[in-house]
């Protein structure tokens, strides 16, 4: 026996690798919803520890959802409800993403904008903007027109600071390369800061849809008219909180429409953003 | 105090051939904390010379390049290119930086033909497509014309900048350490495809460098440059013979160069 080492074989270990890198991640999420719906199931339908008024079991929310589904395909009122609410999330959503844009045009482009329009919107932004709904109310009624606007203060913000931020994102390098070559300031703009800063606005945008959202249900539930926030409300004024789950789980799927909708967009526009850039821009 | 005893200066290999850019007694001064950048430059460019700065850090050279491509005016002195006063950025200004600054959602050959689309419109860019496909075959890119930046490396993104100096057919290339940023090996290679297309080009180049080997093997006249004021305190002919190869790095002749320029540097750093 001796202590020399063997130069015959090859130098073979085997890494430890954690259990959860070694599980798909399909699996891994179909688990975690399993254990889930299993507590819920054991909480509720099992043992009735928490009451249905409360919380439903799961096989109530799954009867309610196909029930609420049913309603949206054979063009119920319910679809009825959906449709006012889509309408007022698309035009919020335009209307925020227009004048974000150019508000953030002006403040990241503009001395002006900068020094003089700057600090009155970071004044605006810190104040609560649900507070405003029953203005927007009052000044626009209960139609759709108060919730477009009250959803699109809310979501304005967003794009305006990330379009700026876009357009501040140009490197110096870049800029002398422009200068450099006699490029005019509406060419910069236009040629090297905008499309720059597309991934910074896509950023804000997507933040607006789930802003927009947010503001146009509470307009909703707040100004009363034929959305689905006031069909939210109903239900929940009447206890009803397997109509609410269901209710909240269909108008999510609004949510996410308009948020994959702007991230497809983003994919077509801004394909050179694929991680690091390497050969381009330092 | 020891000063750098002034050399006489040698007649340039170049000196007979018609001048292209004149500087006669520049002056930068900074206003706002009255620093002298540049005092008292002179320097004449040949047509198809190779005139490289070196210095250290603070000398003003950097300010003397941005005052020869027109993005910031002189204080004093004339700056003259092709007879023409410069008194802002110019096409037959060819500039490179240290980084290659291409745009990422154009492709390589897009990027070639944007100063033409800046300053003459896209109708033009377009009629100038052949010719960048001319240029990217002589740096050895024919291949790439059509990708996104994204693709090339860092060498190859520095070779589209080359292309994208040239295509305007500047009167003068101005280049600021613009293989800094590649790994030795590439900086290397890329130093002798400079030299080669500014041979086939005739170009008429100025180089900022922080690399001594680099502005010798390149150039026809170094400028050394100290700051405090930033002015030139000597000019060197470099007369190796063209073309020069890599090999020359490992000249005595060559190590005479740079161990000259390292002194006249070095005692400056002690001051």
């Amino acid at each position: 026996m001796t202590d020399a080492p063997d130069h015959g074989t090859d130098t073979v270990w085997v890494e430890h690798v954690a259990l959860i890198d070694r599980i798909p991640r399909w699996l891994a999420m179909l688990g975690l919803a399993a254990v889930v719906l299993l507590i819920w199931d054991l909480a509720t339908a099992r043992t009735g520890w928490v009451s249905p008024i409360i919380l439903p079991s799961p096989k109530e929310t799954l009867d309610e959802l196909v029930m609420v589904g049913t309603n949206l395909l054979s063009g119920g009122y319910m679809l009825g409800a959906l449709w006012t609410t889509t309408r007022t999330v698309f035009w919020a959503f335009l209307l925020s993403a227009l004048i974000g844009f150019s508000l953030g045009v002006l403040v990241g482009e503009t001395k002006f904008g900068e020094r003089a329009v700057m600090p009155y919107l970071v004044a605006i932004d810190t104040m609560p903007k649900i507070a405003f709904a029953p203005l927007f109310i009052a000044w626009l009624g209960f139609d759709i027109a108060s919730k477009v606007a009250l959803a699109t203060f809310i979501a304005t913000f967003p794009i305006i600071v990330s379009t700026a931020a876009g357009l501040y994102a140009a490197s110096e390098n870049e800029r002398m390369l422009f200068k450099a070559m006699g490029a005019s300031r509406w060419q910069t703009l236009v040629r090297l800061k905008l499309p720059n800063g597309l991934p910074y606005i896509f950023t804000g945008l997507k933040i607006a849809s789930v802003g927009v959202m947010a503001g146009v249900i509470t307009g909703e539930f707040l100004g009363g008219g034929k959305g689905f926030g006031a069909l939210i409300r109903e239900s929940a004024s009447m206890l009803d909180t397997p109509r609410v789950f269901s209710l909240i789980l269909y108008l999510s799927l609004l949510g996410l429409a308009l948020f994959f909708a702007v991230a497809w967009v983003q994919r077509r526009l801004v394909f050179w953003n694929k991680g690091d850039r390497p050969g381009g821009v330092g | 105090m020891m000063m750098a005893e002034p050399r006489p200066l040698t007649a340039s290999p170049a000196a007979s051939l018609r001048p292209v850019y004149q500087i006669e007694r520049l002056s930068k001064t900074y206003a706002r904390n009255m620093l002298t950048a540049l005092t008292d430059v002179n320097l004449t460019l040949h047509k198809g010379e190779f005139v490289s700065v070196v210095g250290s850090s603070g000398c003003g050279k950097s300010t003397l390049l941005k005052i020869m491509s027109g993005l910031m005016p002189p204080t004093k002195g004339r700056v003259v290119l092709e007879g023409k006063p410069v008194t802002g950025t110019r096409a037959d200004i060819g500039m490179m930086f240290q980084q290659a600054t291409l745009l990422p959602w154009k492709t390589t050959v897009e990027n070639i033909v944007l100063p033409i689309e800046i300053r003459q419109g896209r109708a033009a860019a377009r009629a100038a497509i052949p010719r960048a496909l001319e240029l990217l075959t002589l740096v050895g890119l024919g291949d790439f014309a059509h990708v996104y930046p994204g693709e090339l490396s860092g060498g190859m993104a520095q070779r589209a900048s080359i292309c994208r100096m040239l295509i305007a057919n500047p009167a003068v290339l101005l280049l600021d350490e613009p293989f800094s940023a590649l790994d030795e090996l590439t900086r290397d290679f890329m130093n002798m495809e400079l030299q080669r297309i500014c041979a086939e080009q005739q170009s008429t180049a100025f180089l900022v460098t922080h690399s001594l080997a680099e502005a010798v093997i390149l150039s026809d006249r170094i400028l050394v440059m100290k700051p405090r004021p930033g002015r030139i305190v000597e000019e060197i002919a470099i007369d190796l013979p063209r073309p020069r190869t890599l090999d020359m790095v490992n000249t005595p002749r060559f190590g005479q160069y740079v161990a000259h320029i390292r002194e006249l540097l070095g005692k400056e750093a002690f001051q």
